[in-house]
C-alpha cells in the first residue's frame, strides 16, 4: 500500500471509530447535563425534602417533595402493564402455539401500525375518544382529565412491545421440551402453559421490565389526557401528572432560566433518568440470563 | 388368519385423564387468547374510525397550504408546523445519518471484540430506551444555551438527532451484519484495502437494510413532540422556518397544542392534522417495505 | 487358502452373528398372538417428500422391534408416526393404515392426547422437564389424574428405570443436575410413570457414551418383560444385543423384518445382507 493510502486507511478508520464514540458522548452529556444543571436546585431544596416531602408545588408555594409525581407516574404506568401485560401476552401465546401461518401475516402489520402511531395521536384519542365515550358512561364520576384514560392507552401503545418480545421468548423454548410434554400425554393448553410459559419466564419478565421502562418514560399522553395536578393517589379516576409530563408542562409555559422552577425540571428529568436506567438495566440482565439458557 | 378385535382394553390402571373437560378448557383459553388478540385490531379500528370521523372534512390543499387562524379557526391550516416538521426531518437526516452510520461501519467492520467495544453496544442499547424528554433537556441545555443555538429549528433537529441516533446505529448493524463475510473475503482476495472493500462492496450491498434503518427512525422522529416542546418549539407561528436560527413549530406540537384546546373545532383541526401525519408516515413505511421487497427480489447473494 | 486379511463386511458379519449367540435362546416370536401395531401400507409425505413408503409391518407384544436403517431412512418418521408426534410437522399427510389394537391411529377410534398415554416415546436426546427429578416422573400422572399414591408410582418407576437407587436423596434437586445417561434414564422413568402399553425409543443411546449406553440397552432388555418396546437405532450391534425381532428400512421402504437372530446371520434379501454387513450405510 502506499503511504497516502495507508494514512487515508487510518484517517478513515479514527473518523469510524470517533462517531462510534459520540454515543458514549451523548450518554456522558447528558449525565453531566443533568447533574450539573439540577445542582442549584438540590442547594436550596435539601435532598430528603426532595424524596419525602408529600407535595410538590415549586412554583407556587415552597413545596418540593418529588413523591407526588412519582406516585402519578407509577399509577399510570402499572395500569397500563394491567392492561397490556394480559393483552400481550395471550397474543403472543396464540400466534406462536395456535395461529395458523396466516393469522400472522395480518396480526404482524396491524401490531407494527399500533407501534408507529405517534404518541401525541395517541393522547388525543385517549381525551377525546376514551373518556367522553368509554369511560364517562360507565364511571360518571371520572374527571375530565384522569389517569386511568392515559393508562389504558399507554397500556395500548406498549401492546405490540410485550407481545413480539413474549412471542421471541416463547420460541426460544426448544421444540423437544414440548414434545416431552406432549409424550406424556398433555393436551396442549397444558403444555403451553405448564411447560412452554414456565421455560420462557424470564424472557418474559424481561419484557415487562423494558414495557415498564418505556411506560415510565412516555409524556405526551399523560400530558394530553392525565392532567396536570400532582397528588398522591391511588385512584384513577382524577387527574395527575407524571414526571415526564411536568417538565413538558413548565416548558411550555415561560419560567425564566433562573428560577426554582426551572431548576426543578432537570431534578425531576434526573429522577426520571435515574429510574428507567435502572429498569432497563434490570431488564437487560434478566434478558442476557435467558439467552443465556437457550443459546 | 388374525381377527383384529376393537380397541383392545389394555387399561392402564389408576388414571382418570377426564380428557373432554382438559380438551374444553384448552379450547377456551384459545378463544379468550383470539379475543385478546382482536381487542388490539378494534382499538386500532377504532382509532382510525374516529380521527377519519373528526378530521377527514378539513382535509384539502387549503388546509396543508394556509396559516393558522385565530380569527376563524375552521380556516386554519397547517401550513406553518408542517415546514417546520419538514425542516426538522431534513436536518435530522443530515445530521444524524453519516454518524450514525459511520459508527455502525466501524463497530462492524473495524472494532474488535474488546471491552470498549462491548461498553459501546451496551451503552447504544441504554441509550435506545432513555425517555425522549430527556433528550430534550440535553438538547436545552447544550444545543440552546450552550452552543447558543437558541431556540431553533436546528437546536431541535439536533436533539432528534440524537434520541433516533441508537435506532440508526442498530439497524445499519443490523444491515451490515446480513452481509455475508464471502463478499468482504472476495473483495480482500483481489486486493482491496479494508476501506475499499467497504465502500465498493459491503455498503452497497448493506443500502437496503440501512434505508430502511433511516427511515424506521424518521418514522420515529416526525411523531416525538416531548423534545420539541422542552427545547423550545412554538405552538403557534405564522411562519415556515427561515434559517436554521428561525423559531419553529411542528407537526406533534401543533396536534398537541390543538388537543389542548376544549372547543370542538379545535379537536376537529386536530383530528384533520394528525390525518395528514399519519399519511406521511404511512407512505415512509410504505418505502420501507418497497425496499424490503426489492431486496429480496434482487438479492445478489 | 483365505487370505490372511479378511474382508472388514465379513468381520462385521461374524461380531454380529456372535452377539446374536451370546444371547442365548432367543424369546419364540410370538407372531401368533395379535398383533400391538400394525402398518398396513403406510405411507408417510412430507409435502412432496415420501418419507415412508408403502411399509408394511407388525409389532408384536412383550417383545423388543427393532427398526434399523442408514440415517435418513424413515425410521424415525416411522416411529412418530406411532403415537402421532408427527401431527405437529407442516404439511405432514399419511395415507394407508396404522392400527394400534385395531383402531386406525389417524381416525376417530383413537384420540392423539389418549394415544400417547398408551404409547410413550424416548427421544433421541434426553429432554427432562426443567423441573425437579420428582417433578419430572409425577408430572404426567398428575394431569391425567392419577389415583393412586404418587410418590410410591415415582420411586416404582425411577426403580424400573435403574435409576432410583441414584436419585433417591435428591428427589427434589434440578433434573439438569444429572449426568447424559442418567437423564435418559430420567425420560424413561418419566415415560413409565405413564404405565404405558408401548415404548417408543427412537435411537435412545446416540447422544450418550458407552457406560450410559450399556446401562441403558440393559434396562431395555429388562423393560420387555412388562412392555412392548419399538426400538429405533443406527446401531446394528444394538440391535443385535437387545431386540427380538428386527425391521430394516431403507429409502423409507421396508426391505425385510424378521428374528433378528435370522437377520444378523441369513438375511433373506441380499440388501440386508449389504447394509448389515457394512458395504453401505
Amino acid at each position: 500500500m502506499r503511504r497516502w493510502q495507508r494514512a487515508r486507511e487510518g484517517g478513515l478508520r479514527g473518523l469510524f471509530f470517533l462517531c462510534a464514540l459520540v454515543s458514549i458522548a451523548v450518554t456522558m452529556g447528558i449525565i453531566l447535563v443533568l447533574f450539573g444543571e439540577s445542582l442549584p436546585f438540590f442547594r436550596h431544596v435539601p435532598f430528603t425534602s426532595f424524596l419525602f416531602e408529600r407535595s410538590w408545588a415549586p412554583r407556587t408555594g415552597q413545596e418540593y417533595g418529588i413523591l407526588p409525581l412519582v406516585c402519578g407516574t407509577f399509577l399510570i404506568a402499572v395500569l397500563a402493564l394491567a392492561v397490556a401485560i394480559p393483552i400481550g401476552l395471550a397474543t403472543a401465546i396464540y400466534m406462536s402455539e395456535y395461529a395458523a401461518p396466516v393469522v400472522r401475516q395480518v396480526a404482524k402489520p396491524v401490531f407494527e401500525i399500533l407501534a408507529g402511531v405517534p404518541t401525541v395521536v395517541y393522547g388525543y384519542f385517549a381525551l377525546t375518544f376514551i373518556t367522553p365515550y368509554l369511560l364517562r358512561p360507565l364511571l360518571p364520576s371520572i374527571e375530565v382529565f384522569n389517569a386511568l384514560s392515559a393508562a389504558i392507552v399507554v397500556g395500548i401503545m406498549i401492546i405490540p412491545t410485550i407481545s413480539s418480545l413474549c412471542d421471541d421468548a416463547l420460541r426460544a423454548v426448544p421444540r423437544s421440551l414440548r414434545e416431552a410434554g406432549y409424550a406424556v400425554s398433555a393436551t396442549k393448553l397444558e403444555v403451553c402453559t405448564r411447560i412452554v410459559l414456565p421455560g420462557a419466564m424470564s424472557g418474559v419478565v424481561a419484557a415487562v421490565l423494558l414495557a415498564l421502562a418505556r411506560a415510565v418514560g412516555e409524556t405526551m399522553v399523560v400530558a394530553i389526557a392525565a392532567g396536570s395536578t400532582p397528588k398522591i393517589t391511588a385512584n384513577p379516576l382524577v387527574s395527575v401528572q407524571t414526571m415526564a409530563a411536568y417538565i413538558v408542562q413548565v416548558c411550555k409555559g415561560d419560567a425564566p432560566a433562573g428560577t426554582i422552577e426551572y431548576q426543578s425540571i432537570y431534578a425531576v428529568g434526573l429522577t426520571l433518568f435515574a429510574i428507567t436506567l435502572a429498569v432497563n438495566v434490570v431488564a437487560q440482565k434478566v434478558m442476557a440470563r435467558f439467552r443465556e439458557v437457550y443459546e | 388368519m388374525i381377527t383384529l378385535a376393537g380397541p383392545s382394553l389394555v387399561r392402564p390402571m389408576g388414571f382418570r385423564p377426564r380428557l373432554a373437560r382438559r380438551r374444553l378448557v384448552g379450547r377456551v383459553f384459545a378463544i379468550l387468547c383470539l379475543v385478546a388478540g382482536l381487542v388490539a385490531v378494534l382499538v386500532l379500528g377504532a382509532l382510525l374510525w374516529h380521527i377519519c370521523r373528526q378530521g377527514a372534512e378539513l382535509l384539502s390543499v387549503h388546509f396543508l397550504t394556509s396559516y393558522e387562524s385565530t380569527l376563524e379557526p375552521l380556516t386554519s391550516g397547517i401550513k406553518a408546523p408542517l415546514w417546520g416538521t419538514i425542516w426538522l426531518m431534513a436536518l435530522t437526516t443530515i445530521l444524524t445519518v453519516p454518524v450514525g452510520v459511520a459508527a455502525a461501519v466501524y463497530l462492524e467492520e473495524y472494532a474488535s471484540q474488546n471491552r470498549l467495544t462491548r461498553f459501546i453496544h451496551l451503552n447504544i442499547a441504554n441509550l435506545a430506551g432513555v425517555p425522549s424528554v430527556v433528550y430534550g433537556l440535553l438538547g436545552l441545555t447544550v444545543f440552546v444555551r450552550w452552543c447558543a443555538f437558541g431556540r431553533s429549528v436546528l437546536a431541535g433537529a439536533a436533539a432528534l438527532a440524537l434520541l433516533v441516533l441508537p435506532v440508526v446505529i442498530i439497524a445499519s448493524r443490523e444491515g451490515l451484519v446480513a452481509v455475508p463475510k464471502s463478499l468482504r473475503e472476495a473483495a480482500y482476495a483481489v486486493g482491496a484495502t479494508r476501506w475499499q472493500a467497504i465502500r465498493h462492496h459491503v455498503l452497497p450491498a448493506a443500502l437496503p437494510g440501512i434505508l430502511t434503518g433511516v427511515i424506521l427512525a424518521l418514522s420515529r422522529a416526525i411523531g416525538e413532540a416531548a423534545p420539541l416542546i422542552v427545547v423550545g418549539a412554538v405552538a403557534y407561528i405564522r411562519a415556515v422556518p427561515s434559517g436554521l436560527r428561525a423559531p419553529f413549530s411542528a407537526m406533534p406540537i401543533k396536534i398537541f397544542n390543538w388537543s389542548e384546546l376544549a372547543a370542538p373545532e379545535f379537536v376537529r383541526l386536530a383530528g384533520a392534522a394528525i390525518l395528514v401525519l399519519l399519511g406521511v408516515l404511512l407512505s415512509m413505511n410504505a418505502v420501507a417495505v418497497g425496499i424490503r421487497a426489492w431486496q429480496q427480489r434482487h438479492k445478489t447473494w | 487358502m483365505v487370505a490372511a486379511g479378511r474382508r472388514p463386511e465379513a468381520t462385521q458379519a461374524l461380531r454380529l452373528a456372535a452377539l446374536v449367540a451370546a444371547r442365548g435362546p432367543a424369546a419364540p416370536a410370538s407372531t401368533a398372538a395379535e398383533p400391538v401395531i400394525r402398518a398396513e401400507r403406510l405411507t408417510i409425505r412430507y409435502g412432496e417428500f415420501a418419507a415412508v413408503r408403502e411399509v408394511s409391518l407388525d409389532i408384536a407384544p412383550a417383545q423388543v422391534t427393532a427398526i434399523i436403517g442408514p440415517s435418513g431412512c424413515g425410521k424415525s418418521t416411522l416411529l412418530r408416526a406411532m403415537n402421532r408426534m408427527n401431527d405437529f410437522i407442516e404439511r405432514m399427510s399419511v395415507s394407508g393404515k396404522l392400527l394400534y389394537r385395531g383402531g386406525d391411529v389417524y381416525g376417530p377410534a383413537w384420540d392423539p392426547v389418549e394415544l400417547r398415554r398408551r404409547i410413550g416415546m424416548v427421544f433421541q436426546r434426553p429432554n427432562p422437564f426443567p423441573k425437579s427429578i420428582y417433578k419430572n416422573v409425577a408430572w404426567g400422572p398428575m394431569i391425567n389424574g392419577y389415583r393412586g399414591h404418587l410418590p410410591e408410582l415415582v420411586e416404582q418407576a425411577l426403580r424400573k428405570a435403574a435409576l432410583w437407587e441414584e436419585v433417591k436423596d435428591k428427589l427434589n434437586e434440578s433434573a439438569l443436575a444429572l449426568s447424559g445417561g442418567q437423564q435418559q434414564r430420567l425420560c424413561i422413568a418419566r415415560a413409565i410413570a405413564m404405565q404405558p402399553d408401548v415404548l417408543l425409543m427412537d435411537e435412545p443411546c446416540s447422544s450418550l457414551d458407552p457406560i450410559a449406553t450399556r446401562h441403558i440397552e440393559d434396562l431395555i432388555d429388562q423393560l420387555k418383560a412388562q412392555y412392548t418396546v419399538v426400538l429405533v437405532t443406527h446401531n446394528m450391534q444394538q440391535a443385535a444385543r437387545v431386540s427380538d425381532r428386527t425391521a430394516f428400512l431403507y429409502l423409507g421402504e421396508l426391505v425385510e423384518v424378521g428374528e433378528t437372530s435370522r437377520m444378523f446371520t441369513t438375511p433373506d434379501n441380499p440388501r440386508t445382507q449389504d447394509y448389515i454387513t457394512g458395504r453401505f450405510g
